[in-house]
């Protein structure tokens, strides 16, 4: 077989396998500088170096590839069991496994800056200066185009709390990740939704100088094993994500968004469907990553933008920017008609069938 | 042929009580003939709109080609997600992801080999057992379990094998023993020159210290670990890891799915799964840590 899709006998079951994406102007959006030409992207850590999803989906029809995050040094991460599954989610405590930056930038970021697809690489430090040194390990760097801060990691000299915690500390990893890329190169803060003034956070983000927002890293959670009597996760908590946590992510873009109407949002969390997609755009994003599904559905993203395609397209909606933030707007309000013809009126026969 | 696993929507042919496991043969001709014995597929347990995220693991017992190539698998029902699977019935659909990780190495020569297994795990070792059987190989099996339950395919072995040997601890078929304490034995008596295992931890770690005792090559299948600790199948998520030692003496997390799920035995740390060693590449250093490092 050549480099064609693998899955050639995928049969057109609802909801799965993969589907080219539609190459829409209609799903093109901007995170500030940066331009993507479509707006799913994979979240941190949730789609290996790349290559485990190639076989799966074409990586340059992904809006954007995100890396795991990246630290200065080679990583082992936790002990097994690492994940604990939850109702509609998973409970993982994985701890940022990873080569480190060397090993990333000689194997990994070479072969996904052959691939056609925008790479945003994550980074994760113990502290502000480390951040700052990564973002710099990764100027010059091919294939870079956009750097997130991962401020949802533990801050070694605040007791292992996360950096995101704190407007002040939040704001300092992100001062230092800028002030290290290269000056072009946009930079995105993570955020997590275990705070008290997530708006507060942010915005203390942008004015460090973050370009957009990343919202949100996963919930912490934790779950007992009752077979074994003690926590399913050796380390006792973990991260929640998938579904379970869609609300809690939809709840903190509506909020930021709210606070911040002018900067970018990624919307993630519990994202598996076009239309769970359209309502992150509805809320304030500017463009949605998916983490868990992806575990659940390699070939989600290409299957999610088709349906989001089209889910925009039922509504009138001609580009991503006229969805973004739609739901803070009055009741009754009227989007504008962006030159789609209007849907045609469902047949009688059809209502009949749907209706109860 | 390709190397690449697919995503398909298999179609359930048949799913059938074997002793105490089921055994579900699905229509995925694209899996069925990109296999190699050993590998794996990860199945969407719960239907479109599961609550269930994480895929579920199973070696191939056989792949056949009839309707274009199909694939059977050996499963117990062991929770909510097996349970639904066990519930699926013909012409149903299901995702399926594969053929997955890495297979059996195969000898160039027809040698000797010995295949250990047990518990459902046990059933990957007959579609290696057709193979190694055309390349002219000599094929025993040695099969083991607390009792004749936990032993899948006793009388298959008898039947494909040139010898088999199953033993069980209550004696209720075959010795009663472990497969512990008949292994040199059967080593000996067959004069083995490779072994290979798939099967419940333990033993795994018995067939590689034995195999190793007899200056013997083992490859095992760390399935069953993979089955207990893995959520994706494809190498993502990262939660399937093992300590293995490598070629140049440093000790490594390695994926059981992707690196996996078959291992060379004297490269695993069995002693140390459930752990990171503290001299693994990248073990934490800071142990202060409240947390033992991020969370993530
Ligand atoms: C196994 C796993 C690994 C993750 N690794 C990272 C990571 O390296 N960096 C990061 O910023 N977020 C990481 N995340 C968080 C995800 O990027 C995402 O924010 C979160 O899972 C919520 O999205 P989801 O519900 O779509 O998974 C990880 C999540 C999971 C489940
Ligand atoms: S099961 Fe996900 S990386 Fe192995």
């Amino acid at each position: 077989m050549s480099n064609g899709p693998a899955n050639q006998d995928t049969a057109p079951a609802p909801g799965k396998g993969k589907a080219p994406a539609p190459a829409s102007d209609r799903l093109r959006t901007r995170l500030g500088p940066l331009d993507l030409a479509a707006p799913v992207l994979t979240a941190a850590g949730c789609g290996g170096t790349g290559r485990e999803l190639a076989p799966f989906v074409e990586l340059s029809r992904l809006g954007a590839f995100t890396t795991a995050s990246v630290t200065l040094r080679p990583r082992a991460g936790r002990p097994t069991p690492r994940v604990a599954e939850t109702p509609s989610g998973l409970l993982t405590a994985v701890g940022l496994p990873g080569p480190g930056v060397e090993g990333f930038l000689e194997r990994d970021l070479p072969w996904l800056a052959e691939q056609g697809v925008p790479v945003i690489v994550s980074i994760a430090g113990d502290s502000a200066a480390e951040f700052g040194e990564l973002a710099a390990r990764l100027r010059g760097a091919p294939g870079v185009a956009a750097i997130e801060v991962n401020a949802t990691c533990p801050n070694v000299a605040d007791r292992g709390r996360m950096f995101a915690r704190h407007p002040a500390a939040a704001a300092a990893v992100v001062r230092a990740a800028r002030a290290g890329a290269a000056p072009g190169t946009p930079v995105l803060a993570k955020l997590a939704p275990d705070v008290t003034d997530l708006a507060g956070v942010a915005l203390a983000c942008a004015d460090a100088g973050a370009d957009g927002l990343t919202l949100i890293g996963t919930v912490q959670g934790a779950a007992i094993d009752t077979t074994t009597l003690r926590p399913a996760l050796t380390g006792v908590s973990g991260g929640l994500s998938g579904p379970a946590i869609r609300p809690v992510a939809l709840r903190c873009v509506y909020e930021v968004h709210a606070a911040l109407p002018g900067l970018p949002i990624v919307g993630v969390g519990g994202v598996t469907s076009g239309l769970e997609a359209l309502e992150f755009l509805l809320a304030g994003a500017s463009a949605v990553a998916v983490g868990t599904a992806l575990f659940h559905d390699p070939g989600a993203v290409p299957r999610i933008l088709r349906e989001l395609d089209e889910a925009l397209a039922a509504r009138r909606l001609g580009r991503i920017a006229d969805a973004v933030g739609l739901a803070h707007r009055p009741a009754g309000h009227l989007p504008p008609l962006a030159g789609v013809e209007p849907a045609p009126a469902p047949e009688p026969a059809e209502l009949k069938e749907t209706a109860p | 042929m390709s190397d690449t696993p697919v995503q398909t929507s298999a179609t359930v042919l048949t799913v059938r009580r074997v002793q105490d496991y089921h055994a579900m043969t699905l229509v995925a001709p694209a899996v069925a003939e990109r296999f190699r014995p050993g590998q794996f597929v990860a199945v969407a347990a719960g239907g479109a709109y599961s609550a269930r995220l994480v895929r579920r693991m199973f070696g191939v017992y056989e792949v056949k080609p009839d309707y274009g190539g199909t694939v059977e698998i050996v499963f117990a029902n062991t929770e909510p997600g097996t349970a639904w699977l066990a519930d699926r019935s013909s012409r149903d659909r299901i995702d399926l992801v594969g053929p997955l990780g890495r297979p059996f190495r195969l000898p160039r020569d027809p040698v000797h080999c010995l295949l250990v297994g047990g518990g459902p795990g046990g059933a990957a070792l007959f579609a290696l057992a057709d193979t190694l059987r055309r390349r002219g190989c000599q094929i025993h099996f040695v099969l083991g379990g607390a009792t004749g339950r936990h032993v899948f395919g006793s009388r298959m072995a008898q039947r494909v094998g040139d010898s088999a040997v199953v033993t069980t601890e209550d004696g209720s078929t075959g010795e009663r023993g472990t497969v512990r304490e008949v292994l040199p034995r059967v080593i000996a008596e067959t004069g083995a020159d490779v072994v290979y295992a798939c099967g419940p931890t333990p033993l795994l770690r018995t067939v590689s210290r034995t195999a190793a005792e007899f200056g013997l090559p083992s490859q095992v299948s760390v399935q069953e670990f993979l089955g207990t600790t893995g959520a994706c199948g494809v190498g993502t998520c990262m939660t399937c890891v093992l300590p293995v030692h490598g070629e140049d003496g440093v000790t490594r997390m390695a994926r059981a799915c992707a690196e996996g799920p078959v291992l060379r035995g004297d490269r695993v740390r069995w002693g140390d799964l459930g752990t990171i060693p503290f001299d693994a590449l990248g073990a934490p250093r800071a142990l202060g840590l409240p947390d033992g490092g991020a969370r993530q």
